[in-house]
């Protein structure tokens, strides 16, 4: 078999095929539900129906949404560079660790500060969290997907030994807890009296924002270049490695709002399961958006809605959680190869 | 000095050997996709469902032999997945990786709830015991490191040379290593880059799975969510290490394993009452970041990683 | 070599081949016949389906009509390897060796079963060397393929098929990377072969070699077999106007007016990495108004001197001066800044982005300038009237500005980027290989605007391995061997030969 390019493909086959991909990746997982003796159809109304069946569920829905639409675009502009930053669930912890660190007076540091100057503190430390490795990579040509990775465990035990040690909260019954955020340094709700805050319509902002950088601005065009071809780019003088790092600075950032986002404006202090791995998911996030900083909310509020919505079946039904992470992976997965084929067909010979 | 007393003691070099049993299978199955051109991301994800795939079997009744078979067997379809979608469709090892890492592990968690919904603490088997053998096993210190192993560490060690005789002196290995190199060459010569790329990641995905099951069914003797922990990572880690060789391969395999156990053992002194044990615990990581940055410069890459082969591109 | 052909047995007949991607018909019935003892060359512009043609016969694609004969036996479509195993051997253009392997082991890959242990290892060394000495093949079987020369690695590819005893060769424009002397080595070589009783295939539009090497010239042209013909019953300017289907005019430049000196390099060193030779010690002198054409043997420090120009590469010794001022400090954007307009090698991997609109290759250089962003904010209309300007002035066929340049054919995309180059009105302009894989109404065109930009003032360092390309164009030739540079030749002062034994790196140490 041969893959052969298509010079104009019809819109059926850009839409058809991806939306094959999406009907396949929810016929497999049935199979999976089947097997664990419950009735598909039932199970896909639960889970409809946690994650969006009352006012509730969609606002939680809504909610876990939040640091998803973060990481997704986190992970959507360094793809676009092809920057492959595996590290965003670090970038999220520091993020929500500098929150932390400006938006109490328990510390005895100097807070609580302003809510946006946290905000901008956190995006910073998560930037810096990327650079090392964007960095090893520019000067000695370290692969970022193993660095950023390795970089995760170290950064979670760090915020281990934080939290058992200088920043373990008195008040904690000895749990590896921090100290809550003072009350000015908590993002309010949206509207009173409904369980959504402020850290949603900033993710939203920021999804225009990313829209805005990447179609309007010389750097979106810089990072597409570099992304599709670095030769070119450095040959037409685009400076590759400063692009690289702009990149990085703007991923980590966005990264470390999901963390800074999640402590202000949900949890209120940082532990360490603050995040069931909202870093890894956002790959999937950006990938099933097909990297569109707009489709990152989309994606961002479907795959939140499909874990809400488990965690509401699994209470009723038999079916483990984690049919949640087997329809994500196989959704990933037929995705990227129905991509291909809005691009490429098959011929033999 | 208890560091000195540590590193001369027969039980740490034995716990390093073990230590590095796991990363040694994965860390050949990864040097054998990559040395065909094929980055594999997917072997955190594999580790996981081969870590459950042989445990489970063995719970459910099969021998400890058969177990193992079966955990090659899971790793090896998760392979033919990965396969399938990178080399003749060419798609972004990147992605489909980490697609397989979280399908394979999720596929795993998932199996493992539906088959013990109700249990709270893991239950056990019987895992491989060690075989003492005879006279050599009596060498000091070395002798208990090497030789009173499990089965299953004396089978990492056999697949190394394994790994390296076929690649250094069989036609297949020859194959493999120009595959990597320049495709084009295999294609000119009449071979099939494909079979040879898609071979690599099948076998080299079973050997991945087997490192997952030693840890269920040799260090360990149940299953547990996180077990695999990072380990694929630093098995691509130490591939780059390695410089793509096998020896070498196992040397870092090796002294990592080292550093890791005496990092457990140093927790137990007086250093370990005044640092924090994650300091420890960090030092893996931290190691293989600085393997990467060290061998960087050095390491001969197969020049076609990463690169999908089309045939007859135009 | 012309012998009676006709009378031999018949090794290898391909009837009536068709081929077709979409609505390019790249194979059209052609039909080839070749005999025992026989060279017959195969001559057609790029994109005339030579490639293809080969392809075919090697499995790689598969016919939609016709079939592939080895001595009498018809192969399968499709089963790579059938050939190979059947006794034909094919020495492609891109060396298709691999780099971290031994010359031993790129010779003995797949020649045995891959479930085999493989021994043996000493008589397949001997019957190498064997083979080596009996066509006169030198190469160390022991060394590692990367650090071979092109001229070695080629000899491995010969050998790689003689050991498969094979019976009929391929070769694919086997001398566009050798010194004269390296082919003439090839030549013999490929005598010693046929006396043998092998039969050759020689792909090539070098038309004095095919002249001299072949018994029949066999001509493609837009995939169909225009011509066939007996090589002692032809002439080179026959041959060229059945090629290109049409009286071939190469552009002749008026006397070219010289101006200042616009850009010098003195003593200058540099070793770009990702090129086999660097630069020694090059003194240059670009001047307004002026072609100099520079000649070689590809590898021999072209892309040194192109990285060089166009900022990928720093002097790492000597001087850089533009007209009176030392350089700044250098770098792609330096380049661009010193007005200097660069159309790379490779259009494809350096020169654009495959899945960049028009639009936005044609800015890929200028996207800063104040027309198209102001303050990092893109301005897409402007870049969008400005890639129309191009496409309008410079011809470049397409459906519009918004599609993506990897759908354009070689000539169009080159003319993008030459409207790229020439609209920024550069004062220097380096030309790598500017009509290289061109067809021949496309490099009339470049040439043509190169030539315009020359009388508007402009220096241009034109390089290229086509030796007919620099004695048409260049005001001043110069020749560039293993990093060094030639003295300067007027136009017309030197003959082809003298300009060989150059490339061969003969007389540099008289000059220095």
């Amino acid at each position: 078999m041969r893959l052969e390019p298509i010079s104009n493909p019809s819109l059926a086959r850009s839409v058809g095929f991806p939306a094959v991909a999406l009907g396949l990746s929810i016929v497999m997982v049935s199979f999976l539900v089947l097997l664990a003796g419950a009735n598909p159809f039932a199970t896909l109304g639960l889970i409809l129906k946690g994650a969006a069946g009352s006012k509730f569920a969609a606002l939680e829905t809504l909610n876990r949404a939040t640091p998803l639409i973060f990481t997704g675009l986190a992970v959507a502009v360094a793809f676009r560079a092809k920057l492959w930053n595996i590290g965003a669930e670090a970038q999220l912890y520091i993020g929500a660790l500098v929150t932390v660190l400006f938006g109490t007076s328990a510390l005895g540091l100097p807070g609580p500060q302003p809510l946006i100057l946290v905000g901008f503190a956190s995006m910073l430390g998560g930037a810096l969290m990327l650079l090392g490795p964007v960095i090893l990579k520019t000067r000695f040509g370290v692969d970022e997907v193993v660095t950023t990775l390795l970089l995760n465990f170290i950064v979670l035990l760090f915020i281990s030994l934080l939290l058992e040690g200088p920043l373990k909260d008195p008040m904690g019954m000895g749990w590896p807890k921090s100290p809550r955020l003072d009350a000015e340094a908590r993002l309010p709700r949206i509207v009173e009296g409904l369980r959504l805050h402020w850290g949603f319509a900033l993710a939203l902002i920021c999804a225009v924002v990313v829209w805005v950088i990447e179609t309007r601005t010389t750097l979106g065009y810089e990072i597409r270049a570099v992304g599709q071809n670095p030769t070119a780019a450095r040959f037409a003088g685009i400076p590759v490695n400063l692009v690289l790092l702009k990149t990085a600075f703007l991923s980590g950032g966005l990264a470390a709002l999901a963390g800074f986002s999640e402590v202000a404006g949900l949890k209120g202090s940082l532990t360490l399961d603050l995040s069931p791995g909202f870093g890894y998911t956002g790959i999937v996030v950006a990938m099933l958006a097909l990297l569109h900083p707009l489709g990152v909310v989309l994606s961002a509020i479907f795959v939140a809605g499909v874990f809400v919505g488990a965690d509401g079946m699994s209470r009723a039904a038999s079916v483990p959680t984690y049919i949640a992470d087997l329809l994500l992976a196989t959704a990933l997965l037929f995705m990227v190869l129905a991509i291909l084929l809005t691009r490429f067909r098959i011929v033999r010979g | 000095m208890e560091i000195f007393e540590i590193l001369f003691s027969a039980s740490f070099w034995a716990a390093a050997v073990r230590i590095a049993s796991p990363l040694i299978f994965a860390t050949m199955g990864e040097l054998i996709c990559e040395r065909a051109g094929v980055l594999n991301l997917g072997i955190e994800g594999i580790m996981v469902a081969g870590a459950f795939a042989g445990w489970m079997a063995v719970y459910a009744g099969t021998g400890l032999w058969a177990g193992v078979f079966i955990a090659m067997l899971a790793g090896m379809l998760f392979g033919l997945l990965h396969a399938t979608l990178t080399v003749p469709f060419g798609l972004s090892q990147h992605v489909v990786g980490l697609g397989i890492t979280l399908l394979a592990t999720s596929a795993a968690y998932y199996a493992y709830r539906l088959a013990l919904p109700e249990v709270s603490s893991p239950p056990r088997i019987t895992p491989f015991q060690p075989l003492e053998v005879p006279i050599l096993s009596k060498i000091p210190v070395l002798g208990q490191a090497l030789f009173n192993q499990t089965p299953l560490t004396y089978l990492a060690f056999v697949i190394v040379g394994l790994t390296a005789f076929v690649l250094y002196r069989t036609p297949l290995g020859l194959a493999l290593r120009a595959a990597g190199e320049n495709p084009s060459a295999v294609e000119a010569q009449g071979l099939s880059v494909t079979a040879l790329r898609m071979g690599a990641v099948i076998i080299g995905s079973g050997l991945m799975a087997v490192g997952g099951a030693f840890l269920t069914m040799s260090a360990f003797d149940s299953f547990f969510f996180e077990m695999v922990n990072g380990r694929g990572w630093i098995c691509i880690a130490l591939v780059v290490f390695g410089a793509w060789r096998p020896g070498k391969a196992l040397l870092g395999a090796l002294l990592f394993a080292a550093f890791d156990a005496l990092q457990i053992r140093l927790q137990q002194t007086g250093l370990g009452a005044l640092v924090p044990y994650q300091i420890f615990l960090m030092i893996p990581y931290i190691l293989s970041i600085l393997a990467l940055i060290l061998m960087s410069r050095r390491a001969e890459v197969p020049a076609a990683l990463m690169i999908p082969y089309n045939r007859g591109e135009r | 070599m012309p012998n009676d052909s006709s009378a031999q047995e018949v090794v290898l007949r391909l009837n009536g081949i068709t081929k077709r991607f979409g609505n390019l018909t790249a194979n059209d019935s052609v039909d080839v016949t070749l005999h025992r003892g026989e060279v017959i060359a195969l001559l057609g512009e790029n994109g005339a389906g030579k490639t293809t043609l080969m392809n075919i016969l090697f499995g790689h694609y598969t016919a939609d009509e016709g079939t592939v004969e080895v001595f009498g036996q018809v192969l399968p479509a499709g089963a790579t390897g059938a050939a190979l195993r059947a006794g034909v051997g094919m020495v492609h253009q891109h060396f298709t060796l691999a780099n971290n392997l031994t010359v031993l082991e790129n010779i003995l890959l797949g020649t045995s079963s891959l479930w085999s242990l493989g021994r043996g290892r000493q008589k397949a060394q001997s019957r190498v060397m064997k083979l080596a000495e009996e066509f006169g093949l030198a190469v160390d079987p022991s060394a590692k393929t990367g650090q071979l020369s092109v001229g070695e690695r080629q000899r491995v590819e010969i050998l790689k098929a003689l050991y498969r005893d094979a019976r009929i060769l391929i070769l694919d424009e086997p001398t566009a990377v050798l010194t004269p002397q390296e082919a003439d080595a090839l030549f013999e070589t490929l005598r010693r072969a046929v006396d043998q009783g092998l039969s050759v295939i020689f792909i090539s539009h070098k038309l004095q070699e095919v002249m001299a090497i072949s018994d029949r010239v066999l001509v493609l042209r837009h995939g169909k077999l225009v011509g066939e013909t007996r090589t002692d019953e032809t002439t080179p300017h026959a041959l060229a106007e059945l090629m290109v289907g049409e009286e071939i005019t190469q552009p002749v430049p008026s006397e070219a007016k010289p101006g200042a000196v616009l850009l010098s390099l003195r003593g200058v060193s540099a070793h770009p990495p990702g090129h086999r030779t660097g630069l020694r010690n090059v003194d240059l002198d670009l001047r307004a108004g002026q072609i100099m054409g520079l000649a070689g043997v590809s590898g021999n420090g072209q892309g040194a001197l192109a990285d060089l120009l166009s900022g990928e590469a720093r002097p790492e010794s000597g001087e850089m001066w533009l007209g009176q001022e030392k350089a700044p400090p250098w770098s792609p954007r330096a380049s661009l800044a010193a007005r200097i307009g660069r159309i790379p090698e490779d259009r494809h991997s350096t020169g654009s982005v495959a899945d960049f609109s028009l639009t936005e290759n044609a800015i890929l250089e200028s996207y800063r300038n104040p027309g198209i962003s102001r303050a990092g904010w893109m301005r897409w209309a402007a870049a969008q009237a400005f890639a129309q300007k191009v496409i309008a002035r410079y011809d470049v066929r397409c459906p519009g500005p918004d599609t993506r340049i990897r759908l354009l054919s070689g000539g169009n995309m080159q003319k993008l980027i030459l409207g790229r180059v020439l609209e920024s009105d550069p004062e220097i302009i380096l030309a790598n290989q500017p009509v290289r894989g061109l067809d021949i109404g496309a490099v009339t065109y470049v040439q043509e605007r190169l030539i315009a930009a020359r009388d508007a003032g402009a220096a241009i360092l034109l390089i290229s391995e086509d030796l007919d390309e620099i004695m048409g164009l260049a005001d001043v030739i110069r020749v560039m061997s293993d990093g060094r540079l030639s003295p300067e030749f007027p136009r017309g002062t030197i003959t082809p030969a003298e300009l060989g034994r150059w490339m061969a790196g003969e007389g540099f140490e008289r000059a220095a």
